[in-house]
């Protein structure tokens, strides 16, 4: 679970990196796209490293949604399928200290999960093309976020991100061994709320600068 | 010489004497009691079985140490787990003669602060081994991973504990009970997870099966689903802890009884000095009427703390107005050179007679002050909360007040019991084949428990002691064939059965528990700190009187084939008011002062516990006379051949 | 005072059991919840109804027998105090207060408020203990320990088992639990020896119990009546990782 979300998270860093290239115009942009095709190159054919992340990040996505499936069984099978909500009392529905962020781990990582999809229909394969089919990826980039819902529909799923991140940075730096004072607790919970905020925070940038007319 | 008025309700029997300690020096008993002791062969040891009720420290490390020399064990206990006996609560710590500190101590050092300790009513020879044993206890504690206070260097730190001169108490924070019930607790897991112990919680022994004279059995109701069972082996341990609870009010658990050790009284085993009890001075004073249990704080904030009761009775205001003329420390008034660090018994007593002048402060007047303002304004607070800060925080947790800016408020509280079943050296009751360990016996405190020695106790019993005793006893084994079907099996059974169904069927209109309190009051009144021949007539009176209520008027609902608390209270408390009796006529018996027990007509004139040993150096073993019947005393007469006696002084 | 009471009650494990509503009446600020429980049987056993039963033994925070899920929490809302320990002046006059017995597959619920806790020991069992027979040790002075690993083990050895962790815990995880006690032993030298096989034992137990598994939300430690840190639970899973990887 930790080890497979961490590898997503690497990945999510580097995602955001590249789309903040938007910012360069639209060569620089297609370009990079390009490029990682070529990474690699000559020792991997042309598109191998792209593929051989594809197949770690699939194999980690994998990983992660059969380790929550078995951890979900598992919390399921020791509360009488109630998980927190086992008591009668509706005194403490956040526990005594829990985050909303914790409540959000399993639903919020199905509704991202539904996104990746979408997001996958859209701009990579471009089956799905708002504002307009294009070979350039600025293009498609550009196409779709000029359109309000589109924005809105991946701002709701950049939110429920920051959620899952917020909880998972911490639980999966804690659960590899990290948490290792009450003091230590403190300061990964930091990071896991700098990183979501980050994450998220330079996804969003891209789309908003399409809609508010600063790129393209 | 016991006066005649008190004839009426005991006879003198034979006297009685241990047998077993070899006649050869005292530090060289126990080496030659074990040499000259049978051995039970490593492959015949799985066909002998082992039955031990309790799983506090004594009965725990017994049941872990049997276990892994290759005995059948079953374990009993009533709680839900072996890890909630009530050797857990323990505070203080444990004493060793490691003479770690090089300052002067050794096995004899400790020997004869135990017997001096003891007010010189304790058994030489036990007390010696246990002082011998200690050494080995905190060995075994610490490779099982018990984690002891230490020192910078890695090595074990020490402390002085309960007046004595040297530095020999081993601890763990405030929780050394914890920490070495936990140690034995894991072993005896680590012997229940191999097979070798049989673990039987949620249960609770209700009577004894004797078999030609052996103790061969126990009876046991299931206290989830009611069923009353028998289960038998070839020996018997009891390590059921001591009856403090027959004052409703102690430091100890609820659970707490004395119905092991009294059920077997009733089939023969002696009870030794019942009356001896151990008053703690420093535990926090009851709120209502609604008390449950009573808790204890450390002695060592009478350090720092002074006590002090207002000088007029009925004096009422916040004690922070009250001037210093109108103050009355009484400890540092009447004992100029010990002040407040009089001995427990002591405190305790001055504290009873502040509150019976009506100078009590608190709810219903049962309370002196213990007051850190002289301390606070000394040390700093600071310093203070270093020193103190757990317990203030406890506390304020209990009582709700600050007691950096109010003063605490204390009472005595019965702590301990240092009477229990009479045994040999080798530990074993009049009951041949039934053994007793731990508070549960009466051996080797004496009339008073010196501080850190009851957990020293447990364990060397547990440990060390009964492993090797015991092996004597099963190495003539195989006794008669007997299992649950066997007549005397049969017969205590449908006992117990009766007995829960007579409980059941009373259908009166009092509770249990109002009967308990009521009896706790009685004993806590005439029986408790300060004791005198008109009173304890008189208890004798009201006791006899209140059982005879219970019988006929207590109110015990639901069934017995249930979880019933109800009923298991009931049990226990009908066992108390036998026992309470008992301790009165013992105590009445008993026309000294010493240790715990105290005399109102036996002081110096500076009211300290005056001994007669001319009279009563001898350990009164109590036989049971039938129901009906008084009890019949049989005198252990105490010899001491290593230490002379003497009287001690506080002023 | 005056209290309402909504308390848990069922016959026995069978029973399907619901909550159930009582008045107490001149509830002294000072008493304990449990007495004030006591107080409430009494008045049910003279009206002829079963008082409830609950566990409780020493009543000064130490055994670990008693334990309620109070308005919603484990031990109630006072931080670090277990049931026994809690008072009646953290209410007022007037509340409403939930008691339910902790809740989790592996705690069957045995009568009213207590459940069966046995899986704990089941635990240490499995490995929760350092083997050492009796009379086989050392002398106490030959392996020394540095006072802070001393210091540390004590801390973690202060759990009483008393179950608050997987009454609290979301998933019903026991990770807390075992984590104290993999922490307590596996500081010392003494319990070196069977670290790694104690950790993995511990924890195979836990899963075979039914616990569930941790997904470091927290409540554990919150609930923890003796303050047991949740970094104890990453230490676990270091000796765990720890012994898979050496056990080739």
């Amino acid at each position: 679970m930790a080890i497979s979300g961490l590898v997503l998270i690497l990945f999510l860093l580097a995602h955001m990196y590249g789309n903040l290239k938007v910012f360069e115009g639209q060569d620089a942009f297609d370009s990079y796209s390009h490029h990682l095709r070529e990474l690699g190159e000559p020792i991997l054919p042309y598109g191998g490293a792209l593929w051989i992340i594809r197949v770690v990040l699939l194999a980690a996505i994998v990983v992660h949604a059969v380790s929550a499936i078995i951890l979900w069984r598992r919390a399921r099978r020791a509360t009488g399928g109630k998980g927190g909500a086992r008591y009668a009392s509706s005194k403490a529905p956040r526990g005594a200290q829990r985050s909303y962020a914790s409540f959000t781990l399993r639903w919020g990582g199905v509704t991202i999960a539904l996104f990746v999809i979408y997001h996958l229909l859209h701009l990579t394969t471009n089956t799905i093309a708002p504002g307009g089919a294009s070979d350039s990826p600025y293009e498609r980039v550009v196409n779709g976020f000029s359109i309000w819902w589109v924005v809105l529909s991946y701002t709701i799923a950049l939110i429920a991100l920051a959620f899952h991140l917020r909880h998972g940075i911490w639980a999966a730096m804690a659960t590899l061994g990290a948490n290792t004072s009450p003091k230590r607790r403190k300061n990964l919970n930091i990071v896991a709320v700098v990183v979501a905020a980050v994450i998220v925070v330079g996804f969003l940038i891209p789309p908003y600068a399409v809609l508010l007319g600063l790129v393209g | 010489m016991s006066s005649v008025s008190d004839t009426q309700y005991f006879t003198v029997g034979e006297p009685i004497a241990d047998t077993k300690a070899p006649d050869v020096p005292i530090n060289l008993m126990w080496d030659e009691r074990r040499f000259e002791a049978k051995l039970v062969n490593p492959t015949n040891r799985r066909k002998r079985s082992v039955i031990i009720v309790g799983t506090g420290l004594a009965g725990g490390s017994a049941a872990a140490t049997l276990g892994e020399a290759g005995y059948h064990v079953k374990n009993f206990c009533y709680q839900d787990s072996p890890r909630r006996a009530h050797s857990i609560a323990a505070q203080g710590g444990i004493n060793a003669a490691k003479n770690y500190r090089n300052d002067g101590d050794s096995v004899h050092r400790l020997f004869y602060d135990t017997v001096k300790g003891g007010d010189y009513r304790s058994r030489e020879s036990n007390v010696y081994r246990l002082s011998q044993v200690s050494v080995e206890i905190i060995d075994q504690c610490v490779a099982q991973g018990v984690p002891f206070a230490r020192e910078y260097g890695g090595l074990l730190d020490n402390r002085s504990f309960g007046g004595v001169q040297v530095s020999r108490t081993f601890y763990a924070r405030g929780q050394t009970g914890q920490q070495l019930l936990l140690g034995a607790y894991q072993a005896l897991e680590r012997q229940i997870g191999a097979g070798n112990v049989e673990m039987y919680t949620r249960h609770e022994m209700l009577d004894v099966v004797l078999v030609e004279g052996r103790a061969r059995g126990i009876v046991v109701r299931d206290m989830v689903s009611g069923e009353i069972e028998t289960h038998m082996a070839d020996v018997v341990v009891l390590g059921t802890g001591g009856y403090g609870n027959v004052f409703f009010l102690s430091t100890n658990a609820m659970g707490c009884n004395v119905t092991a050790t009294w059920r077997a009284h009733r089939k023969g085993a002696y009870f030794g000095n019942p009356c001896y009890t151990q008053i703690h001075p420093t535990c926090i004073p009851v709120s209502g009427d609604y008390q449950s249990k009573l808790t204890l704080m450390s002695e060592s904030l009478r350090n720092d703390g002074r006590i002090w009761v207002p000088v007029q009775a009925g004096d009422d205001r916040d004690p922070r107005q009250i001037p210093e003329a109108e103050r009355d420390y009484y400890l540092e008034r009447r004992y100029p050179a010990f002040g407040n660090l009089v001995p427990r018994d002591v405190a305790s007593r001055a504290a009873k007679q502040a509150c019976d002048e009506g100078r009590g402060v608190g709810p219903g007047g049962r309370g002196v002050f213990l007051d850190f303002a002289d301390a606070i304004a000394r040390l700093g607070r600071k310093a203070v909360e270093a020193k103190y800060g757990n317990l203030f925080e406890m506390y304020a947790q209990i009582t709700g007040e600050d007691p950096y800016v109010t003063p605490m408020r204390i009472y005595p509280a019965v702590h301990y019991t240092m009477g229990g079943l009479w045994v040999d050296y080798d530990l074993e009751s009049t009951i041949p084949g039934l053994f007793v360990i731990g508070e549960a016996n009466f051996s080797d405190h004496g009339a008073n428990r010196l501080g850190a020695s009851a957990l020293m106790q447990g364990l060397s019993d547990g440990y060390f002691v009964l492993p090797s005793t015991i092996a004597n006893y099963l190495a003539d084994a195989p006794f008669e064939a007997a299992d649950s079907t066997h007549p005397a099996a049969v017969e205590a059974t449908d006992a117990v059965r009766e007995r829960v169904q007579r409980l059941l069927s009373i259908n009166g209109t009092r509770t249990v528990d109002s009967f308990h309190k009521e009896l706790g009051h009685i004993m806590w009144e005439y029986c408790g700190m300060e004791r005198s021949a008109e009173g304890l007539t008189k208890a004798i009176g009201l006791i006899r009187a209140l059982r005879e209520e219970f019988w006929t008027n207590v109110r015990v609902t639901g069934a017995n084939e249930e979880l019933n608390q109800t009923l298991e209270r009931a049990g226990r408390v009908a066992d108390f008011f036998e026992l309470g009796e008992l301790m009165c006529i013992d105590a009445l018996h008993r026309e000294e002062s010493c240790g715990g027990h105290f005399r109102a007509e036996h002081q110096t004139p500076d009211g300290e516990a005056l001994r007669d040993d001319d009279n009563f150096a001898y350990v009164a073993a109590w036989e049971f006379g039938g129901d009906g019947g008084g009890p019949v005393l049989h005198k252990e007469d105490l010899v001491y051949e290593a230490i002379e006696m003497k009287q001690r002084s506080y002023k | 005072m005056n209290i309402t009471l909504r308390v848990w009650r069922q016959r026995n494990s069978d029973d399907a059991g619901g909550m159930q509503t009582y008045q107490v009446t001149d509830v002294s600020p000072d008493m304990s919840f449990l007495e004030m429980l006591d107080v409430l049987n009494e008045n049910l056993t003279i009206a002829g109804e079963d008082p409830i039963a609950f566990d409780s033994d020493c009543r000064e925070g130490i055994c670990g027998m008693c334990g309620l899920v109070i308005n919603g929490l484990a031990h109630g809302p006072k931080e670090r105090v277990t049931t026994c320990q809690l008072h009646m002046r953290s209410f007022s006059d007037g509340d409403v207060i939930d008691v339910e017995p902790w809740r989790a597959e592996p705690f069957t619920v045995i009568k009213d408020l207590i459940v069966d806790r046995g899986a704990f020991d089941r635990i240490i069992q499995a490995g929760g203990f350092i083997t050492a027979p009796t009379g086989t040790a050392p002398d106490a002075h030959a392996v020394p320990v540095p006072k802070a690993d001393a210091d540390a083990a004590f801390d973690a050895a202060t759990c009483i088992g008393c179950g608050a962790c997987v009454a609290a815990c979301p998933n019903g995880s026991a990770s807390l639990f075992v984590a104290a006690k993999v922490t307590h032993l596996g500081l010392l030298p003494q319990g070196q020896p069977e670290r790694h096989s104690r950790a993995l034992d511990m924890v195979a137990q836990a899963d075979l119990e039914g616990f569930g598994g941790c997904t470091q939300i927290g409540e554990c430690t919150a609930a923890c009546p003796k303050g047991i840190q949740i970094d104890l639970i990453s230490r676990l899973n270091r000796d765990v990782l720890g012994a898979l990887t050496h056990r080739a």
